[in-house]
């Protein structure tokens, strides 16, 4: 498949991503990526000369639901789980406003 | 010089008390006084933490107490792993002072069985580079050549252990991470089966491929430091839940006698180095001579095995660092010129000042992959070239015991050299690749300097899932047949 990953598709991917990215950023990115999609790319081919019947593997090992017993155990405290918070007050995270931002 | 030392030999001399945890570990602080300088493997030294843990094991040792077996050996950890009392950054400015409020299991295990810890080494950040370049505090160098990389993502972990500033170290293997820095710098380098070392506390790049394991400078030094690390974890829902092999018996057989060794046709040739595939069929040749029985086995699909890892890693680096979201902790930036700013706009300035290059290559490649429209054709086509690594696997161990490669195409490049070339760059893990992607394990063993450039070149052995003790009798066997290169001192 190619890739023709325009200087807008990065700045576009990067909303997605929620980064900020400067105009030297997209121009480099801008560059790259296809160079790098074109070579990832091959593995559809490899696919689609191995035939039909390769199931998709998402991980090494299977993977079930673990559930531990319902019991209480001790978990941090209030005060270490606020510790590496760029902002606390009143024992709570202290976070950017985000409702009536669309108004 | 009890820098010097083989863990095991300092494990015996703690034992018979002719010298102390507490000596030991002091001398592995004036090491890293005397050398870090030039090397930056250390982002963190806690010399107060590992001096008061090594005293409490010399308290233990005079009270009569049985301790396991590395209990005084000092350790340096990955700053990809979670300490209390100790940052982890990962490498990266967005965690820049972070103190995480919990112990990973492995440095628990590592606490649990009297390990002094000295400090925090560098890597690429959050493990995403194959040169240490990517690290936001500046590049781990080689001991061997200051002037060259260590390899990455754990080069920090392996100039440490190269340069006698530890003799053991935690590192993290998602495409090779530690198996190629430990052949760059010339020490043992293992990646377990996946699932066979707890990845709580460590922090996440990509969780189907990520796995801890250990650094040092013999197999049967990383074999005991396996043995302390590995076993089932319920924090971990892809811990496996089984008995975890003799690794320390299989250190101390290493007798290659009768094994088959396969060696993979795909690994070699063009865009390997000469000087690297000289050790490597001269190692070929010692094991041949020594009883191994050598065979040509095929792989077809290794050679797709980069193409697809750079799919679905980006893809769940994309998903995993979702959390950096300048919210719950780390790093929070406020757009320049904008008084009230949204909760997104502030998510978005942060990730652009707290993120590097490649950190944000990697998540807008995976965003993409991951993208209605693309989702089959890249992520969907990556995951069914895994089952095809994995059947190539499940084939090759029908007819072989274990696989045998050069650990990497090159020795260890100089600093600059392939930054401007993600792909090149790229291209250094392909035989480690193979090996994450179907989750057994490998172990990265020194086989000499390359004459085209005097630096360590490493050879890998490759085991089926669970067996890692086949790839530490393999490993000892070839520590035997080609003895370690020593370095004398750090080259600047």
């Amino acid at each position: 498949m190619s890739s023709p990953l325009s200087r807008e598709d990065v700045a576009h991917l990067a909303s997605l991503a929620r980064i900020s990215l400067s105009d030297a950023e997209l121009d480099r990115l801008g560059a790259e990526l296809p160079a790098i999609l074109d070579h990832v790319a091959a593995v559809q081919g490899v696919v689609e000369s191995a035939g039909t019947d390769v199931a998709p593997m998402s991980h090494p090992v299977p993977i079930t639901n673990v559930f531990r017993a319902d019991e209480p155990t001790p978990g941090l405290s209030r005060d270490e789980a606020l510790a590496g918070a760029p902002a606390a007050e009143e024992d709570r995270f202290l976070v950017p406003k985000i409702l009536g931002e669309e108004a | 010089m009890t820098t010097r030392l083989h863990a095991s030999d300092l494990a015996a001399q703690l034992a018979d008390g002719s010298v102390t945890s507490v000596e030991a570990t002091q001398a592995q602080l004036d090491r890293i006084a005397m050398v870090d300088g030039d090397l930056n493997a250390f982002l963190h030294v806690d010399a107060e933490g590992a001096l008061a843990a090594a005293a409490d094991v010399d308290a233990r040792r005079a009270a009569g107490e049985t301790l396991p077996t590395l209990a005084g050996v000092p350790i340096a950890v990955k700053d990809l792993i979670n300490t209390t009392g100790q940052p982890t950054t990962a490498g990266s400015k967005i965690l820049e002072g972070w103190i995480p409020p919990y112990d990973a299991t492995v440095v628990a295990r590592l606490r649990a069985a009297g390990l002094p810890i000295l400090g925090k080494t560098n890597l690429d950040e959050f493990a995403m580079g194959s040169s240490n370049e990517h690290s936001a505090y500046g590049p781990a160098r080689n001991p061997w050549d200051t002037g060259r990389i260590p390899g990455g993502s754990s080069g920090g972990s392996a100039a440490a252990v190269a340069a006698y500033e530890a003799p053991l170290a935690l590192g993290t293997d998602t495409g090779g991470s530690i198996r190629q820095p430990g052949a760059m710098t010339g020490i043992v380098g293992v990646k377990p089966t996946y699932g066979g070392v707890s990845r709580y506390g460590v922090i996440a790049m990509a969780s189907s491929l990520d796995q801890v394991g250990p650094m040092a400078r013999s197999v049967l030094d990383a074999a005991l430091l396996h043995e302390v690390i590995a076993g089932h974890d319920p924090r971990d829902s892809t811990s496996i839940d089984a008995p975890v092999p003799s690794v320390v018996e299989a250190a101390r057989r290493g007798d290659v006698a009768g094994l088959r060794i396969g060696i993979v046709r795909e690994f070699g040739g063009e865009g390997f180095q000469p000087g690297v595939q000289r050790r490597f069929d001269e190692a070929v040749a010692k094991l041949a001579e020594a009883g191994a029985e050598i065979v040509d086995v095929s792989c077809p699909s290794f050679q797709h095995g980069i193409a697809a890892y750079y799919l679905v890693m980006p893809s769940e680096v994309s998903s995993n660092l979702a959390r950096f979201d300048a919210m719950r902790y780390g790093l929070r930036v406020t757009p320049e010129g904008n008084p009230s700013p949204s909760a997104e706009q502030v998510m978005a300035a942060t990730r652009d000042a707290g993120f590097g290059d490649e950190v944000k290559r990697r998540i807008i490649l995976g965003t993409y992959a991951l993208s209605s429209g693309y989702y089959d054709a890249y992520y969907g086509s990556a995951q069914k070239v895994r089952t095809l690594i994995a059947q190539d696997f499940s084939a090759a161990f029908g007819q072989v015991d274990v696989l045998f490669s050069p650990t990497a195409p090159t020795t260890a490049w100089r600093l600059g050299e392939k930054s401007d070339d993600p792909l090149a760059m790229y291209l250094e893990d392909v035989c480690t690749i193979p090996a994450n992607l179907a989750g057994v394990p490998g172990i990265s063993v020194p086989i000499g300097l390359a004459d085209d450039s005097g630096l360590p070149v490493g050879g890998q052995f490759l085991a089926p899932a669970q067996a890692d003790d086949r790839l530490y009798n393999a490993g000892a066997a070839l520590e035997r047949l080609v003895p370690a290169p020593v370095l004398e001192e750090v080259a600047r």
